[in-house]
């Protein structure tokens, strides 16, 4: 389409002004109320013992969780889009569920299954191995809510690039475990990395399903964005203040984790 | 930052080609005899992480017979939660689609300084939590705003919470799509005479719209289960779903899972709900992508 | 992201990503306290180093900062040496079910004495644990209302609060013991009044169908949603209410002419691995010492000497208990029960989840 001036620039307008309001404006207030009584005050906010213990419980949970959906997902993705097995496609549907069903329901299934009178529940709790109310049950949690995104990246690149380079590898003489390791993999890690970004950032901001769960004990169930839950419940201006710097705590580390993998990727085309 | 599930990921099930991905799909069996394996493995892992606990939540919901099912979302609250929150989605996912297809647009045809950033930017909500989110939008445009707003307690509130939430959803969707576009129709439009929104109507939508539709359900699945971005923006009249959800949790008396049964009840209603908007949704792209 | 980081500015990122992760590193004991400012004189109060027990209290909602204070003091007593606290607080009737769930607890504080019977029924809590010479109560408060500096709105009593105009924040008392006190205060205040108790029914009626215009879960979401600027008056224990001018949140604190006395108990669960060290805690907060901290709080005490020496320190109003409108039992049977409770058809006409069974 030629676009004439006068649609571009409304356009544009349109696009920044919605933009502007709904996005830059919330992120900018949250860094301003961190902030806004000195860099020491926040830093003491998100050095409290508590806190110190609520961003070891989010790293615990994610370095968990990110992994295990990590595996799943690339070696999910490689049976979508390489196999021929009948009951892909049921697999492929029941990927998606943790998008479409509540976090909140999420932790309530959780209960059923593992709470004091749930399935398996006392099975674990006579073992000595609680896991509602307590991290096992968090993990748990975040794992369910985070399990599609690797899937969902890796499957479409490895979709586009073809399998060329792996039957070349084949011919070649390699065997599928060297071909997965040398070929495929290196091909899919923009997939496998834009994965690992997504996956962290939803398990470590997740909140629904963990708070039904967890039994919200300082030091040992509270995760960082239960602690900023908490936090705004705290009387005086202080807890506010202490709410967002924890928030911007977590995406600080969201972001770590982006550069990170940023390296180890080249850039995918966006614009 | 990076873009939420292409648009293919739900729209499309697997094997039809979405418009957004040229395939050179070879579907070789590379896998051979280890891809019955693999597909064993994953569909455990499955079964033990998501299978296993959504079997006991829809065998709590009906295990206490199908009065007792049927009241769990039909008694006022329930109804009520999920009237609400059912409008509130539906117009949350249509006004993020048309709004995110408009800022995909300018991001993909514009071109203006500082565009790069913003492009990083719209992966924002992502990053954020969604608990800080409505922390700031409560600040922002509620009780002592800064701008001198108040929509505190209002259900305008909570849809700019949830517009947030899903504007990734909403423009990265569509973006792709864009980016791939071929302009020779458009520009061959343009030398016939057509005008700019014939041109749109007639050639740029409909190669647009399963991305947009797969997008919008994206919003729509997520609007419908959101808990973190509302649970401190709700007020007492606006009740939706996932809240009467935790609350039902919170307040179950009786002991053994049949306590959890209203809370169940209400769970599988909302599932189902969402699940035919979304089957409809994709129905209705992938009939258009052909 | 399709904005190639130059390497130097990329470098600059990651060392201050990896110096904030040492520097958390280097903190990384841990530990409970989410204090800011030491003023409990503790250095982090974890107690998970080396301690003989750890005592997992469940408390209500509000009175967390309260319990910090006088948690260190016991530690500091001799029969508390070696005692740690892990603490969990939360709306009240909440808490009760999660306990009866499953969630660990040694000694249970809530808001009011159903919360504690219904752990008697799933056998956690012994049948006799309102024996004692406090009847099962740590201490006492009142129901307040809570108005912006100046009190705009003239905010004196009850018949305040449901005048046309006038917002009314209150939690749910499908979840919170606060929301019940509330509720019940509001009641009895009517029947002392001189109306009947249908009257006194359509003054709740209106009040929480009409004037009420949010029902957070528990009372310190509901001092939060306040103090964030909604409504223009929050009932609330009168022990939040001192605590939170004294933390520093822009309220003034109204007393009506009557309201009810709160009575909030505690309890020690009997499967609890510590039972002694429990017990031992729950008889020291009832000691002459741990009552005057509890006044020093902004908590009534307990016991009677001490009620007697500090009651200097409590504005007299016109207090009448529970007991005087039937008790708990016949209250939350005939108010709070679905689904015949007047309470329950109440809010579920106003469209506020009820406990839904």
């Amino acid at each position: 389409m030629v676009t004439r001036p006068v649609w571009k620039y409304s356009l544009r307008a349109v696009a920044l002004a919605y933009l502007a309001v709904l996005l830059l404006a919330p992120v900018v207030f949250i860094f301003i109320k961190t902030f806004e009584h000195g860099f020491s005050t926040a830093w003491s906010y998100v050095t409290t013992p508590a806190a110190i213990s609520a961003f070891w419980l989010s790293v615990l949970i994610a370095a968990i969780a990110v992994p295990l959906n990590t595996i799943f997902g690339v070696g999910t993705a490689l049976v979508l889009v390489r196999s021929k097995t009948r009951g892909r496609k049921i697999l492929d549907a029941l990927i998606d569920i943790p998008f479409v069903v509540s976090p909140v329901i999420i932790g309530l299934s959780l209960i059923l299954v593992y709470g004091l009178h749930g399935w398996f529940g006392p099975w674990f709790i006579d073992r000595g191995i609680p896991i509602i109310f307590n991290p096992l049950g968090m993990i748990l949690a975040t794992v369910f809510v985070s399990l599609p995104f690797c899937v969902r990246e890796v499957a479409p690149v490895l979709m586009e690039i073809g399998t060329e380079q792996e039957q070349a590898a084949a011919t070649l003489g390699a065997s599928s475990w060297q071909t997965f390791w040398r070929v495929t993999l290196p091909s899919i890690r923009t997939g496998v990395a834009y994965g690992v970004v997504l996956t962290t950032a939803r398990a470590l901001g997740e909140i629904g399903a963990v708070a039904v769960v967890s039994s919200n004990v300082l030091g040992s169930t509270v995760s960082l964005p239960l602690l900023v839950k908490y936090r705004t419940q705290v009387p005086g201006p202080g807890g506010i203040s202490a709410a967002y710097a924890t928030g911007t705590e977590l995406a600080v580390m969201s972001l770590i984790v982006l550069i990170g993998m940023t390296l180890l990727a080249p850039q995918r085309k966006d614009a | 930052m990076s873009p939420p599930p292409p648009a293919d990921s739900v729209a499309a099930p697997l094997g039809v080609p979405s418009p957004g991905r040229p395939s050179r799909v070879r579907s070789g069996s590379r896998l051979g005899g280890a891809g019955g394996l693999g597909l064993g493995l994953s569909t455990l892992y499955l079964s033990v992480i998501v299978l296993l606990p959504v079997a006991a939540l829809i065998s709590v919901a009906l295990g206490s017979g199908l009065h007792a099912f049927w009241s769990s979302f039909t008694n006022t609250t329930a109804l009520k939660a999920l009237e609400q929150t059912l409008a509130i989605s539906a117009i949350v996912a249509a006004i993020g689609s048309v709004m995110g297809t408009l800022v995909a647009w300018v991001l993909v045809r514009d071109q203006f300084p500082g565009k790069r950033i913003l492009n990083a930017v719209i992966d924002l909500p992502f990053a954020l939590p969604t608990i800080v989110a409505s922390l700031a939008l409560l600040g922002l445009y509620g009780t002592g705003s800064p701008v001198g707003i108040d929509i505190a307690l209002t259900k305008t509130i909570v849809a700019v919470a949830l517009l947030f939430v899903t504007l990734p959803f909403a423009v990265r969707s569509v973006q792709p799509v864009l980016l791939e576009l071929d302009q020779d129709v458009e520009e061959a439009a343009a030398s016939l005479g057509a005008s700019n929104a014939m041109t749109f109507r007639r050639i740029v939508l409909p190669a647009l719209r399963p991305a947009i539709l797969s997008g919008t359900a994206l919003s729509f699945a997520r609007c419908m289960g959101e808990y973190g971005s509302i649970v401190l923006l709700a007020a007492a009249k606006i009740q939706l779903a996932s809240l009467v959800i935790f609350a039902d949790v919170e307040s179950a008396t009786g002991s053994g899972n049949s306590a959890y049964q209203p809370a169940a009840g209400l769970s599988v209603a909302l599932l189902v709900i969402a699940l035919v908007v979304l089957f409809g949704l994709r129905k209705w792209g992938s009939d258009s992508g052909n | 992201m399709n904005t190639r980081l130059d390497h130097p500015r990329l470098r600059a990122v990651i060392a201050l990503g990896l110096a904030v992760v040492a520097a958390l590193v280097v903190a990384a004991c841990g530990g409970s306290s989410d204090a800011t400012t030491n003023t409990s004189g503790s250095s982090g109060g974890s107690g998970s180093s080396g301690s003989k027990a750890t005592l997992n209290l469940v408390g209500y909602s509000t009175p967390e900062k309260a319990y910090d204070v006088i948690d260190r003091a016991y530690e500091a007593t001799p029969g508390g040496k070696g005692i740690g606290f892990k603490t969990s607080f939360a709306a009240s009737g909440a808490q009760s079910r999660a306990v009866a769930a499953g969630q660990p607890a040694d000694v249970v504080a809530f808001s009011t004495a159903p919360d504690i019977t219904r752990l008697v029924q799933a056998g956690l809590v012994a049948s006799n644990w309102a024996d004692g010479p406090t009847n099962g109560i740590v201490n006492d408060s009142t129901v307040v209302m809570i108005v912006r500096p100046g009190n705009p709105k003239h905010i004196t009593g009850w018949d305040d609060l449901i005048k046309p105009g006038v917002k009314v924040v209150t939690p749910n008392p499908a979840t919170s013991g606060s929301a019940r006190w509330n509720i019940m205060a509001a009641y009895g205040a009517e029947l002392k009044e001189g109306k009947t108790p249908s009257q006194a029914l359509a003054y709740l009626a209106t009040l929480l169908e009409k004037n009420t215009v949010t029902q957070p879960d528990s009372g310190s979401d509901a001092l939060q949603a306040f103090v964030s600027g909604q409504g223009d008056v929050l009932l609330d224990y009168e022990s939040d209410a001192i605590a939170a001018k004294k933390a520093g949140d822009k309220i003034q604190i109204v007393y009506p002419s009557s309201s009810i006395l709160i009575q909030t108990p505690i309890a020690v669960i009997k499967k609890s691995s510590h039972l002694a060290q429990a017990q031992a805690y729950v008889k020291w907060l009832l000691s002459p010492t741990a009552q005057k901290l509890w006044a020093q709080q902004g908590y009534r005490p307990v016991l009677p000497s001490v009620a007697k020496a500090t009651a200097s320190m409590f504005p007299k109003l016109n207090l009448f208990t529970i007991d005087s409108l039937g008790g708990w039992t016949k209250v939350t049977n005939d108010f709070f029960t679905a689904p015949n409770g007047s309470v329950i058809k109440i809010e579920e006409k106003a469209g506020v989840p009820t406990s839904s069974s």
